[in-house]
């Protein structure tokens, strides 16, 4: 999906025109949410979940590489990263090596990964299996996204939900309620004179003190955040997202947690895994990239109470074909691994590592549907009871959640 | 070591002393030395115009609260929403108002050093009452705030007192005392976090009851060992046990060094001289004094980055800004503005505190400052820079700061004459939100 931008590609999901969305998101800024804060602080033992779209089909044996099966070496062997390659996570796994800081936090056992996630009878379209993910149901099409029903199930505060992304994603999108979205205008700055002068401050000045620099720095940072953050609402496709975006996203997430804003829920976002051919290099560099904006929010969150709070939950529409493709590259596929992180979360791995000889017509099968996973973090983490957003499904991932 | 001038120094030392120099204070005369003794006269708060104008405001306990009663529950909180507020909007006007800030100041950082949140003691009241245990000892003796600090009523709430008892001990308190308000980590063992905690069972504590009861059937009696002592200790015998350590000392000493003077720990020789001054009374007064006398206090290179309130307080204090006379609308912004920048009063992140340098220059923070400021510079007097025929060279003395770069005053210099937006840049400028 290439030329696709993100907002056609959301609404060939076919859940943006319906529900709450017609009638337009709730748009917030940076000073509402801390006047919420102020006036209405988030209880501090409520759970938080941030929610971490990877849009494309991330390649999940490239990503947790099962390095040391022959079988996965046969079927990529132009694609496949050695054993010595990977960073090792035991049981014959390893990361993909632009993850460098998540493996860290594994080897600190503060990383969850859920194998093999995903749903019966897979779809290989992006559109659609996005739409399943978001919405939560595989069999039939539905007009709310699971998290907008979690809103139309507990209340209908906008606020309790909050997308950083430019554009408000389906699966935030109940039928009474949408969440709020902070979009590029949320880091409101000020225009004329004013805004002249105080992006000025922002230059460099020679032989400056240390810490004056840093504060002339991150005035500079923040205009190009601005842009960063407004970057991908025009137009672009999906795969040319600014540099830094997502950690420009979590980052305002982790301030607004911090802050106490009502949210319990907030979603965030990187594009650009539609990797058909050349795959290696640019996988490895958005998974750099996906690297570089968890770690540091995940150390952050782990030095506040409220930090603690939160759950981050990883994962993609799809996973990719075992075999590579005749172009370097990996074509539409099944189930893949989750990541999930936080203080609250049992550190290791959950669910089986699916087999690379028995497939279903040559892609993995799942061996954990994603609404287990959606359920617990339903239940663990926002204290919800499950049946009212995914209706009878049972499953759970039992162990996943330490609280 | 390149040193500041007598003038720069004194300018520090009302920076880290205080909330920064008042407009007019630098040209007061009397040089370092009688700053100093100014804002460490022990009979100043008492004589102080702005502290008696400020007093602390009656603020009545949480009343029983009837959980069954969805209503009446939610009126009470509430009702502790709007004291919280009236309490830090109070703290913050005090800071502002107090013709000597150190008191105020030093204030401050014991709230930082012992911190504790009302986001979990939910007792206004009660958040009130330690802040008034920490202005009234903090500039005397730290054994007699550790040993106030200890059984505060907010703080046994805080860290979870009231579920410390015989049989069932809980190590919170007693952990984070020797870790983090008395003797720094390393210090001490797990069998003393262990006995410390056997210590503490029976004092508990109630968000609507003023005092911290001892209940001694609670209490874990007969002989503990704690740090290498032995003896049937209670919660005081136990806080001499602690700063008897020589790490106590040194520890203690670090900790003011970090928030006033630099993030990098005093030199050896330092240290010593300044363990020596802090002695046997643990006199704060004394140890801030030779902090202030160490040539590395007049470090250029030890600046500092201000702390949200810091800045804000310093800020409204130049340019006659009282919290208290703002409007409620005005005041909430005010707090969610500080929110922004990641830091309110009596809401630490957690028992650690608040962080430092770097942290306080996010992105984020960013945006929250600027329109902090310009809230701010709306209400405020600018006179001295309307009528200035250099408005740039009028803020940066109004603000205090030593000179503009190049750089902030091409910024500056864009604005033209417009003294609102000058100082609400100018309170921005790498220059000001630094303490040099």
């Amino acid at each position: 999906m290439d030329k696709i931008t993100r907002r056609k590609f959301l609404t060939l999901t076919g859940v943006t025109a319906a529900g709450a969305l017609a009638a337009g998101a709730t748009q917030v800024d940076w000073s509402h949410l801390m006047t919420a804060a102020q006036q209405n602080p988030l209880d501090p033992d409520a759970g938080v979940l941030v929610v971490v779209t990877l849009y494309g089909g991330n390649d999940g044996l490239n990503t947790v590489v099962p390095a040391a099966d022959r079988a996965y070496q046969n079927a990529r062997p132009e694609l496949a990263y050695k054993p010595e390659e990977v960073l090792d996570l035991g049981e014959g796994l390893g990361l993909n090596p632009g993850m460098k800081g998540l493996k860290s936090l594994w080897d600190a056992n503060q990383l969850a990964i859920v194998r093999g996630v995903g749903y019966p009878k897979p779809d290989h379209s992006h559109f659609r299996s996005m739409a399943i993910w978001q919405t939560a149901s595989p069999e039939t099409s539905v007009p709310t996204g699971w998290l907008g029903r979690w809103l139309d199930a507990s209340g209908d505060d906008p606020l309790r939900a909050v997308s950083v992304e430019p554009v408000l994603p389906p699966l935030l999108a109940g039928a009474q309620t949408a969440a709020a979205s902070m979009p590029v205008g949320g880091l409101t700055l000020p225009s004329g004179k004013l805004g002249t002068a105080f992006a000025a401050l922002g230059a460099p000045q020679a032989g400056e003190d240390v810490w004056q620099a840093r504060a002339s720095r991150s005035i500079g940072d923040l205009h190009n955040a601005v842009k960063v953050l407004g970057g991908a609402v025009h137009g672009k496709a999906a795969g040319e997202q600014a540099k830094g975006q997502l950690g420009a996203q979590l980052d305002l997430v982790a301030s607004l947690i911090e802050a106490g804003v009502p949210t319990r829920a907030y979603s965030v976002s990187l594009g650009g895994f539609d990797t058909h051919a050349d795959e290696r290099g640019t996988q490895q560099r958005l998974l750099t990239e996906l690297d570089a904006a968890l770690t540091p929010f995940a150390q952050r969150m782990a030095k506040t109470e409220r930090g603690k709070q939160a759950v981050v939950m990883v994962y993609s529409e799809f996973g990719r074909r075992v075999l590579a493709n005749a172009s370097q590259g990996t074509d539409h596929g099944t189930a893949g691994p989750m990541f999930v992180l936080g203080n609250g979360v049992r550190a290791g791995f959950h669910g089986a590592q699916p087999s690379l000889t028995d497939l279903d017509n040559g892609d993995l099968k799942e061996s954990t549907d994603f609404r287990d996973v959606y359920a617990t973090m339903l239940e663990g983490v926002l204290g919800t009871e499950a049946g009212k957003v995914l209706g009878d499904h049972s499953g759970r991932v039992d162990t996943l959640l330490s609280t | 070591m390149a040193v500041l001038d007598e003038r720069d120094a004194v300018r520090r030392l009302y920076d880290r002393f205080g909330f920064g120099p008042r407009p007019g204070e630098l040209d007061a005369g009397g040089g370092f030395d009688a700053a100093l003794a100014k804002l460490l006269d022990p009979a100043a708060a008492a004589s102080d115009v702005g502290v008696k104008a400020t007093p602390a405001p009656q603020v009545a306990l949480p009343g029983k609260r009837d959980k069954a009663d969805a209503a009446a529950k939610k009126q009470a909180n509430a009702q502790v929403r709007d004291q919280a507020v009236q309490v830090v909007t109070w703290w913050l006007d005090r800071m502002v108002a107090a013709d000597v800030a150190s008191g105020e100041r030093l204030t401050w950082f014991w709230h930082g050093h012992f911190a504790t949140s009302e986001q979990k003691v939910k007792s206004p009241a009660l958040m009130l009452a330690q802040n008034e245990t920490q202005r009234r000892l903090g500039l005397g003796g730290f054994t007699g705030l550790a040993k106030a600090m200890v059984v505060d009523p907010a703080m046994l709430i805080w860290l979870d007192g009231n579920s410390n008892k015989a049989g069932s001990p809980n190590e919170n308190l007693a952990r984070e005392f020797m870790e983090l308000f008395a003797l720094g980590v390393g210090h001490y063992s797990e069998t003393d976090v262990r006995e410390a905690a056997r210590v503490l069972t029976g004092w508990t504590a109630q968000r609507d009851l003023a005092d911290a009861k001892f209940v001694p059937k609670r209490h874990d009696g007969g002989s503990k060992q704690v740090l290498g002592s032995s003896g049937d200790f209670d919660a005081q015998s136990f806080v001499d046990v602690v700063l008897s350590r020589p790490e106590s000392a040194r520890f203690i000493v670090d900790r003011l060094w970090f928030r006033l003077v630099s993030p990098t720990p005093p030199a050896p020789d330092v240290m010593d001289r300044l363990v020596s001054a802090y002695g046997q009374g643990r006199d704060i007064r004394a140890l801030l004094t030779a902090i202030a006398r160490e040539p590395a206090f007049r470090d250029t290179t030890t600046t500092l980055v201000k702390q949200p309130v810091e800045w804000l307080v310093g800020l409204m204090r130049a340019v006659g800004v009282r919290p208290a006379e703002l409007d409620t609308k005005t005041m909430t912004q005010v707090l969610a503005g500080l929110r922004g920048m990641g830091q309110v009063p009596f809401e630490p992140p957690s028992v650690g505190g608040w962080a430092a340098g770097g942290a306080w220059l996010t992105t984020s923070a960013g945006v929250a400052r600027l329109h902090l400021a310009q809230l701010v510079t709306a209400k405020a007097d600018l006179s001295a820079v309307t009528g200035s025929k250099d408005p740039t060279e009028a803020i940066r003395s109004v603000l205090g700061v030593r000179a503009w770069s190049d750089r902030t005053r091409t910024a500056l210099s864009g604005i033209g004459k417009d003294a609102k937006q000058l100082s609400t840049v100018a309170a921005c400028a790498p220059e000001y939100v630094v303490s040099g």
